[in-house]
């Protein structure tokens, strides 16, 4: 059986259709989008990404509507059985609202929406999570950022508890929006579902990225890549079932 | 309840009508037919002008007259182009206003069944340094067109900004769209009697009623004129793409036509005209968000709405999409073979009048004379005093910070400019931007594992030069934006323009919108770029009367291949070369106007031949990969030129002034005239005889006219003997001008 992740589509989702293109076309894997109405999931997803966007045009708060949607409660679910789900942007706002994750979001320092290239720093180690497996403790990825309310808070007694769980997986070196921290990215206490602001799938491929904005031993690819291929290299590592899809 | 009026109906459209008609129009046909002959939907003063473009080219499938130009570009990619303007609305709530023209736009591109996946932005403004005003509009102009186009997703990739003071109290917010059609899919309008003629989208409200008539007349800024203005819902926009193209991939609706201006009144009437049937449509079916009259209905501009024309068969399949996104729509009626919009509300026949007689508004004739303006700015020209030798770096650095130059950063970093995995040359970065096609959803067979095809899309305009010059003026514009797609490797093949003057009525504005439909004109025949859309927006008048003419041209090109894509800056060591003439045609320069604030009469002006070469050259520079930087140069000049090549290379130069081929008399003029058809390019030292061999075939002034020093912190200008120094440090503070105007939140 190919490996196959499931894309979680909300009204006002965005970025699916990207995810779609770096799993399929790139990393050569089988995915499929999944309407937020259904509650039938189950395991025949490996993994579950949710995209970036504006579910419900971040109607009352970001990601609030969504995570009370059918499928999240199916996620939810998938997720304390161990799958891997990472939410990206709009996705991480749908996983803190959802309560997969800890902490809350506000509107940018600038109070603007802004679109940069930033760096990012892995903050743990690359086993601790699915989708940095292939990433060095202390590694600096180059990926952009697309956001209004990206600034994670998070209160203090948690963070120092984050801290020690190392659930803190990203740190800016060049805090775009004023995030608590410089937090970019954090996981569950398990590791198994991660949250990110910046958008990976836009850094996959070297022809999107800005000079001098990739690493250079990636060959032609972006730094972003690093995390579809962690999350591939970990379900193969782990699965009975895998074979390349094409 | 508001009334409905019809005051934008002259006495001389009544009377046509009342004979075409062979009665007297009740109130409802009244109000349907002022909303489609107005000026705004009905282009009865620009019409006859307009045949003058050259429409047809390699490249074109649809050309003006539906809702987008449609270019094919081979492999089963289709490319779709439009531009629309929101100025009037934008002036009085400018984030409503600019938010709705994002929305108008896009429906427009997914009225021909195709996908928008990228959007430009033109905007302009009074004196955002000394004018509130002025600095709210544009703060909340970007504000709405971000988060209408951020949360839709589609990447903001491309525009321009131009600040003068003949628009203060006022604003010019143009936005263009470019879509993607697979060519089996492209819905182009089809439809047959019995048809079902469908509605979706928001409810019909009160909002926006008259917003075409308030958009042909004069701008008074009247508190009252916010009813005119719409409200976006860029939730609903996002459900409508995603639906609408649901509903094209699965083939189920015949056509697709976005509810605009005129609302309900020119969307049917056009539909049914350009299909050349008759609709019978009952009014009480629609979905409306409040009690309304019919007259309301028709004219109300509530956004968000599409007409769908469906086959009975398929109705079902097409409720069943609009169902899984939750989007209303109302079954308004069917097509008829009679030619006639029957209007039925409340039991009773409101209206029924022909579908053609709506749709074609009499031309209506006017009178065009040369203002006197232009005549006197030509007696008073004179040049202003040459500054002394050492004030130039200060004025260089002051041409920095005008706004109308300085970096549009604070802008595109409020836009997601690069949702959709397409954008590879990002705004910032070069002259146009480039966008990625042919990933597989773009085509008709999705295993193809085709080459990835790149176009370049650039939006330019400036008022200054074509207030002085609309002929040349206007001309310049083109030029310019063809040049700035050549300088990232693209070649030209199609544009649309957007033309925004003032009252068609004052015989000298009218003067100058033919002066300048000429310009485009003659550029775009002998350059063989057709025109395959654009708008026309009269009455952009304040009380402070007219805006000075401001033509905008969008031009799309084609990238051969991604390896072509120029995507780069200027390194230690590489040689600054230009290409092209210097002449003293001051008039209209940033230099005069925001320096001096002198008029002067002599516009740059293109040589169409000339212009050709070197546009050719530097493409075939580009495309040779002998080059590692190229940029346009236009606004400011020589001098800003230079400084944007060290400012986005991040590296100084050393320029030898006297070596730049010219035919001026003084300094100043070499630095700062706006003559056209110049690139600066930067290269590989080694690279300099490939790069003479391959500009030989070209008869254009070409020199080697300095070096770029990754040692030296600073931009050296020298000229016989002395030389002028500016520090790399405060050219970029000055090219932030306008974050700190705006403050770092805006």
């Amino acid at each position: 059986m190919p490996i196959r992740i499931g894309i979680v589509v909300f009204p006002g989702s965005n970025c699916d259709r990207d995810i779609y293109h770096i799993l399929k076309n790139i990393m050569r894997v089988d995915a499929e989008f999944i309407w937020h109405k259904r509650d039938d999931l189950n395991a025949y997803y490996d993994a579950m990404i949710i995209p970036g966007g504006f579910a419900y045009a971040d109607r009352l708060r970001a990601g609030v509507i969504a995570a009370f949607s059918p499928v999240m409660q199916v996620v939810k679910r998938l997720a304390r059985d161990g799958m891997p789900v990472l939410g990206i942007c709009n996705g991480f706002q749908i996983l803190v609202e959802s309560g997969l994750l800890p902490g809350a979001f506000m509107r940018n320092d600038s109070l603007t929406f802004i679109c940069r290239w930033t760096r990012l720093r892995l903050d743990v180690d690359g086993s601790r999570t699915p989708f940095t497996l292939l990433l060095d403790k202390g590694s600096i990825i180059n990926i952009p950022v697309a956001n209004q309310e990206g600034k994670y808070y998070v209160d203090e007694d948690t963070l120092r508890e984050m801290e020690r769980n190392e659930q803190i997986v990203f740190r800016y070196e060049d805090n775009p929006n004023g995030s608590l921290y410089d937090i970019g990215g954090v996981c569950n206490e398990e590791g198994n579902v991660l949250g990110m602001m910046p958008h990976p799938e836009r850094a996959c491929e070297i022809i999107l990225a800005p000079q001098h904005m990739s690493n250079s031993i990636l060959h032609g690819y972006g730094d972003g890549i690093m995390i579809f291929r962690s999350l591939i290299s970990y379900l193969y590592a782990k699965g009975e079932h895998h074979e390349p899809y094409r | 309840m508001p009334k409905v009026s019809t005051m934008s109906l002259t006495d001389e459209e009544i009377r046509y009508l009342r004979d075409a008609i062979a009665r007297e129009p009740n109130s409802v046909e009244l109000s349907m037919v002022s909303a489609e002959w107005s000026e705004h939907c009905s282009y009865k003063s620009s019409k006859p002008y307009l045949k003058i473009f050259s429409t047809e080219g390699r490249y074109v499938l649809v050309g003006p007259g539906y809702d987008a130009g449609v270019l094919d570009i081979g492999d089963g990619m289709l490319l779709t182009v439009h531009i629309e303007s929101h100025n009037h609305p934008s002036a009085v709530e400018p984030y409503g206003g600019a938010a709705t023209g994002i929305g108008g736009v896009i429906r427009d591109i997914l009225s021909m069944g195709s996908r928008p996946i990228a959007l430009l932005n033109a905007l302009r403004f009074g004196d955002i340094r000394h004018d509130n005003h002025a600095r709210w509009l544009f703060k909340n102009v970007v504000r709405g067109i971000a988060d209408y186009g951020n949360c839709i997703g589609v990447p903001t990739v491309a525009g321009e900004v131009e600040f003068d003071d003949s628009f203060t109290n006022y604003c010019l917010v143009d936005v263009a769209c470019i879509g993607i059609a697979r060519r089996d899919r492209l819905v182009m309008l089809k439809g047959d009697a019995d048809d079902l003629i469908v509605v979706a989208g928001n409810r019909t409200g009160r909002d926006g009623i008259h917003g075409a008539s308030f958009a042909s007349r004069a701008f008074e800024g009247e508190e009252e004129d916010r009813s005119a203005v719409q409200i976006p819902d860029p939730f609903m926009g996002k459900l409508l793409i995603d639906a609408t193209m649901e509903c094209v991939e699965k083939g189920c609706v015949k056509a697709i036509k976005d509810l605009g201006g005129g609302g309900l009144a020119c969307c049917l009437s056009e539909t049914a005209d350009r299909l050349g049937k008759g609709m019978l449509v009952m009014l009480d079916a629609l979905h409306v968000r409040e009690s309304m009259s019919a007259e309301e209905m028709m004219i109300s501009e509530s956004q968000e709405r599409m007409l769908y024309i469906v086959e009975p068969s398929r109705l079902e399949e097409f409720k069943a999409i609009m169902d899984k996104y939750e989007i209303p729509y109302s079954v308004l009626g069917r097509l008829t073979d009679d030619g006639y919009l029957s209007i039925y509300h409340d039991g009773k026949q409101v209206a029924r009048i022909k579908a053609s007689i709506v749709a074609n508004a009499p031309i209506a004739r006017r009178n065009a004379i040369k203002p006197p303006y232009i005549e006197e700015i030509a007696a008073n020209s004179r040049k202003p005093e040459m500054p002394e030798y050492e004030d130039v770096a200060e004025i260089i650095l002051e041409l920095l910070a005008d706004p109308s130059i300085a970096s549009k950063e604070w802008v595109y970093r409020q836009y997601d400019h690069e949702v959709g995995l397409r954008t590879v040359v990002k705004p910032g970065y070069a002259d146009a931007s480039v966008l990625r096609i042919g990933l597989r959803h773009d085509r008709d067979d999705e295993d193809a594992d085709g080459k990835y095809r790149y176009i370049a899309v650039k939006v330019d305009g400036n008022s200054k030069h074509c207030y002085i010059d609309p002929y040349n003026g206007s001309m310049g514009c083109f030029s310019e934006a063809c040049r700035n797609v050549a300088c990232v490797g693209a070649e030209p093949i199609a544009m649309v323009d957007h033309l925004q003057f003032g009252s068609p009525e004052d015989e000298h504005v009218f003067w100058t919108f033919i002066e300048s439909v000429r310009g485009l004109a003659d550029y775009g025949r002998y350059m063989k770029i057709p025109c395959v859309g654009g708008k026309v927006s009269f009455y952009n008048e304040t009380r402070q009367g007219a805006i000075k003419p401001t033509p905008l041209v969008c031009v799309v090109g084609l990238v051969g291949d991604g390896s072509m894509v120029m995507k780069g800056h200027a390194g230690d060591g590489d040689m600054l070369m230009i290409i092209g003439l210097t002449k003293d045609e001051m008039g209209g320069s940033e230099y005069y106007e925001y320096i001096h604030s002198t008029l002067s009469a002599d516009v740059p002006k293109v040589d169409l031949e000339y212009d050709k070469h070197a546009r050719d050259a530097v493409l075939a520079l580009v495309r040779s990969g002998l080059l590692t930087s190229v940029h346009d140069c236009s606004k400011g000049g020589l001098a800003v030129a230079i400084a944007e090549m060290c400012i986005a290379s991040g590296i100084g130069a050393r320029v030898e002034l006297s070596n730049v081929p010219h035919t001026c008399t003084r300094l100043d003029d070499l630095l700062f005239s706006e003559s056209h058809s110049r690139f600066l390019v930067s290269l590989r030292r080694d690279y300099l005889d490939a790069v003479n061999r391959v500009l030989a075939d070209y008869p254009v002034h070409k020199a080697v006219i300095g070096a770029f020093n990754s040692d030296s912190d600073s931009l050296l200008l020298e000229y016989k003997g002395s030389s002028i120094s500016i520090s790399m440090d405060s050219m970029l503070d000055a090219y932030s001008s306008i974050a700190r105007l705006m403050g770092h939140g805006g």
